[in-house]
């Protein structure tokens, strides 16, 4: 129990700084910290596959990626008149309506939550091995899993042509 | 030990937080960083509840959720260059026109 307290606390803390800041760079890293959390989480609900992915391909893979790009647009600044001196409820029109918004979301979950009557603690259950998910993976799931590796070459794909140098000047 | 009801808190917090990124920020590489956030407090509730209910699908259902992000995250990086490339700003609100 201690635990769950220690990595939701980390998790909503680092989330709350990633919109918090003004230079995307500690936002990225502040979000690799949220990512360890969550990977903590994921091994207290005995799902040890999960948390090593979690680590493996979000905070390892993903976020490098962001951490490429963001170094390679150079643009630490966010660019707007309305700086992060001025607070949300008070920007105009559309930026205090998704304020509102998202604030009404959370009151609406977490009522919707505590409505309900508490459930009890997990049931201790077999631990969900790596072998397992595999095993379901190539045979359940096999053509979603097959789907889903036609799904990276059209994204490998398209990253590529979208961000490539228009260097013949042809027509984009 | 926390009940299935902690873990869906937890859940619709970060999912909240990841909305308001996506509303409150003005630079879209934020934007794309809270939507991951989103991505994440589902991916937990995924496991919370196949964690309730002894199976195995709830952290499939993760792997391939993180495939499309892995992808999504690619793709909308390439658009965030090249529109980069064009404004010199990563504010949304430049990018109004349809075509250029």
């Amino acid at each position: 129990m201690t635990l769950f307290y220690l990595f939701g606390a980390v998790a909503v803390i680092a989330s709350l700084l990633v919109i918090a800041q003004r230079n995307p760079i500690y936002s990225v890293l502040l979000l690799i910290a949220s990512f360890g959390a969550l990977s903590g989480l994921y091994v207290l609900l005995d799902a040890p596959f999960v948390a090593v992915i979690q680590i493996i391909v979000y905070a390892g893979a993903i976020m490098v990626l962001f951490l490429f790009v963001v170094m390679l647009l150079n643009a630490p600044q966010e660019d707007t008149e309305l700086d992060m001196r001025v607070h949300p409820m008070l920007r105009p029109g559309a930026m205090r309506f998704g304020t509102v918004l998202a604030v009404g979301l959370v009151a609406e979950l977490i009522w919707a939550l505590t409505a309900t009557t508490g459930s009890a603690s997990f049931q201790p259950g077999p631990l969900i091995s790596v072998a397992t998910i595999g095993r379901r993976l190539f045979t359940d799931y096999a053509f979603p899993f097959e789907v889903t590796s036609v799904l990276i070459l059209v994204a490998m794909v398209g990253a590529v042509v979208m961000a490539r140098h228009d260097a013949a000047g042809g027509k984009r | 030990m926390p009940s299935l009801n902690d873990y869906l808190l937890l859940s619709a917090i970060l999912f909240s937080i990841g909305t308001a990124g996506v509303f409150v920020r003005s630079n879209l590489i934020t934007i794309l960083l809270s939507i991951e956030i989103m991505l994440n407090a589902v991916n937990l509730s995924f496991v919370a509840f196949g964690r309730a209910l002894g199976s195995a699908d709830g952290q499939i259902i993760v792997f391939f959720v993180m495939t499309v992000a892995a992808a999504e995250a690619a793709v909308g990086l390439a658009i965030v260059i090249a529109l980069f490339r064009h404004r010199e700003s990563l504010n949304p609100d430049t990018f109004t026109a349809l075509k250029w």
